[in-house]
């Protein structure tokens, strides 16, 4: 390795330094550079001590954690189109059947790595073109900028085609990842600077511009012509029967129900919120305080449940805890740390409200059977007024105490 | 010999006084159209840019009834202004203001009935229109009515640029249309393009002109406000 890396210091960096060659590509050397080696930089301040966990490690640790919800995702995708398959003999065809075929597997079949070999022809297009498209733009915004590739784009990469369904198409893809990029992000400044999540940013421009590929029922099964509705939908129908009828609260929370991509399973999001709050990377004070929300505001509208003839309104908390994007909204999305609260007390505000407000957009918005994308968006803007009155608040109380000793 | 001298030093004082007056009126046509745009420099009059601009044809008549309106009260304004006092200014400018633009409002539903029923509202609503109150207070007040006149055109030249770009933009994107006519053929027609429903919704119009402020302060820099 020693080898490598002196023939990078002294044959390949000098023509990136300033004044070299190709100085203005220095962002894409410094990519990937840093991907294999910690960066050589030293601090130029008073203080000389660093964490080992820097921005690009934090990084890789939650895309890490994401592979949990992503394998289960990509499994139950397969599973699910098998389902659907063996209850309506469909005629199936396109590209991912040909492939299938190709490896002798049977799409109707419901062996195990017929499933994931399905699921991974539907989702690998999706993360692919992501990560191209939020590459071209991160490489070209900074090579422009003079700075630094940021990492941060690495999540959002992952992030994007887990909130999708697994039928959206690519082209869709590309607008909505160059949207959640350069609007939710590089407009105000790049990582640190967007006020919203960029991922949700692109997730919602999706929701709102292409609704007939984003919701409804025809779009959660990966299979054409194929309409389920999410269990979400089941229920703003019918209600907590006709959700029992259709799945077990079981198979909501391990995962096996039609959904976006990546939220389907609970159980996968609570791991990888585990490790996440064991790495102390992502807040707990966020997370505790959404499902508190969540809970009390579900509670409450279970008690006014026999005066309403909306059906949502007796959804219990442990229901609304495992459909939709709740968990995978709560553990990836919720926590982000740039849009995000930023004081302890601003988390637990900024938490609760959320929890609150899903539960009341999935109950009482007619038009949004699912309401965790929303109710994220809508605090990530309040998020800094939040924090601005925690602060007054703090510097009134010290100032007050102060006062009384001097007295 | 005397007399003629001082006739032609009037003369050529005249002359520069014309010449001095074309020069501002030319000022006042262009520099609000990019250098000082109501709508993307002073964020004056964002509602209807916001609530017409779906359509272009709607966007046309929603420009000309702004640039007739802003004209004709900047001129009445200013034709009156030495004999307003000036504790009730606004009010006589509100009536002007008002009366001008129920007639337009009436001229169109008169003429281009279908448009008109589209804009709903909006037209009345120009009275609360941020830009003309502020050209008449801010310009017409104090200038010739020559000037105030020309100032009205440039304020609403630049009013209409806004309002026909987006309006360009969302009919383009959100229907595949320009003036109602087909240039995209649709996916639900048997052709390529899927229409983007956000372009239909007024929050798209923040969108495009937050592109079309920032396009404007790259090219023209001093725009940018220091933070």
């Amino acid at each position: 390795m020693d080898k490598v890396r002196k023939y990078l210091d002294t044959k390949i960096e000098p023509h990136f330094a300033k004044g070299g060659r190709y100085e203005n590509l220095a962002p894409i050397y410094d990519l990937f550079d840093t991907i294999a080696y910690s960066p050589s930089r030293v601090t130029q301040g008073l203080c000389h001590l660093r964490d080992a966990l820097d921005q690009k490690r934090m990084m890789i640790i939650v895309v890490m954690t994401l592979a949990l919800p992503m394998a289960i995702g990509i499994y139950n995708i397969g599973y699910q189109a098998a389902l659907a398959a063996s209850v309506a003999s469909l005629d199936i065809a396109g590209w991912r059947i040909a492939v299938m075929e190709f490896l002798g597997l049977n799409v109707y079949g419901s062996s195990f790595w017929s499933n994931v070999v399905y699921g991974s022809l539907y989702f690998m297009p999706v993360l692919l073109v992501t990560l191209a498209t939020g590459g071209f733009w991160e490489v070209l915004i900074a090579v422009l900028r003079k700075h630094e590739v940021s990492e941060g784009f690495l999540v959002t990469a992952f992030l994007i085609p887990l909130t999708m369904p697994p039928t959206v198409p690519l082209w869709q893809v590309v607008v909505a990842t160059s949207f959640g990029v350069v609007v939710g992000k590089e407009i105000f400044g790049g990582v640190g600077y967007n006020f919203l999540n960029p991922a949700l940013t692109a997730r919602a421009y999706l929701f709102f511009a292409y609704p007939a590929e984003m919701s409804g029922d025809a779009v959660w099964v990966a299979i054409d012509g194929y309409t389920q509705a999410t269990p979400l939908a089941v229920a703003a129908v019918s209600g907590a029967a006709g959700l029992v009828a259709d799945y077990t609260w079981m198979d909501a929370f391990l995962g096996f129900i039609p959904g976006s991509m990546g939220e389907v399973s609970t159980l996968a999001c609570l791991a990888g919120a585990a490790i996440l709050i064991g790495t102390r990377i992502g807040s707990w004070h966020v997370m505790s305080f959404i499902v508190l929300g969540m809970i009390v505001a579900a509670w409450f509208l279970n008690f006014l449940a026999p005066y309403s003839e909306n059906p949502m309104f007796e959804i219990s908390p442990m229901w609304h805890f495992v459909l939709g994007g709740y968990a995978f909204g709560l553990v990836y999305m919720a926590t982000d740390p740039v849009s995000s609260a930023m004081t302890i007390k601003g988390k637990y505000i900024y938490g609760a409200l959320i929890g609150v407000l899903v539960v009341f957009i999935r109950v009482i918005n007619p038009a949004f059977p699912e309401g965790m994308m929303l109710a994220i968006l809508f605090m990530n803007v309040f998020a800094p007024i939040i924090d601005h009155y925690v602060i007054q608040a703090n510097v009134k109380l010290r100032l007050q105490r102060y006062g009384k000793r001097q007295a | 010999m005397m007399s003629t001298s001082t006739e032609g030093m009037q003369a050529e004082e005249k002359i520069r006084a014309r010449k001095k007056t074309i020069k501002e009126i030319k000022k006042n046509v262009w520099f609000p159209v990019f250098d000082n745009n109501p709508i993307a420099l002073q964020i004056l009059g964002i509602c209807s840019a916001l609530a017409v601009t779906s359509n272009l044809k709607t966007s046309v008549v929603m420009s000309i009834a702004v640039i007739v309106v802003l004209c004709a009260s900047n001129t009445l304004v200013s034709v009156i202004r030495n004999q307003v006092p000036s504790a009730i200014r606004i009010i006589v400018q509100m009536a002007i203001i008002s009366s001008l633009v129920i007639v337009t409002d009436q001229v169109l539903k008169a003429f281009v009935y279908d448009i008109s029923k589209q804009l709903s509202v909006f037209v009345g609503l120009i009275i609360t229109n941020c830009i003309i109150m502020g050209r008449a207070e801010g310009y017409a007040m104090h200038n010739s009515p020559l000037k105030s006149l020309f100032d009205g055109l440039g304020n609403g030249i630049g009013y209409s640029i806004v309002l026909l770009v987006v309006g360009f933009f969302r009919e383009l994107f959100g229907s595949g249309s320009l003036f109602g006519v087909q240039v995209l053929s649709l996916a639900t027609e048997g052709g390529w393009y899927v229409p983007n429903g956000m372009m239909l919704l007024s929050p798209s119009a923040f969108f495009l002109i937050g592109f079309f402020i920032w396009f404007v302060r790259v090219w023209k820099p001093e725009q940018n406000e220091d933070n």
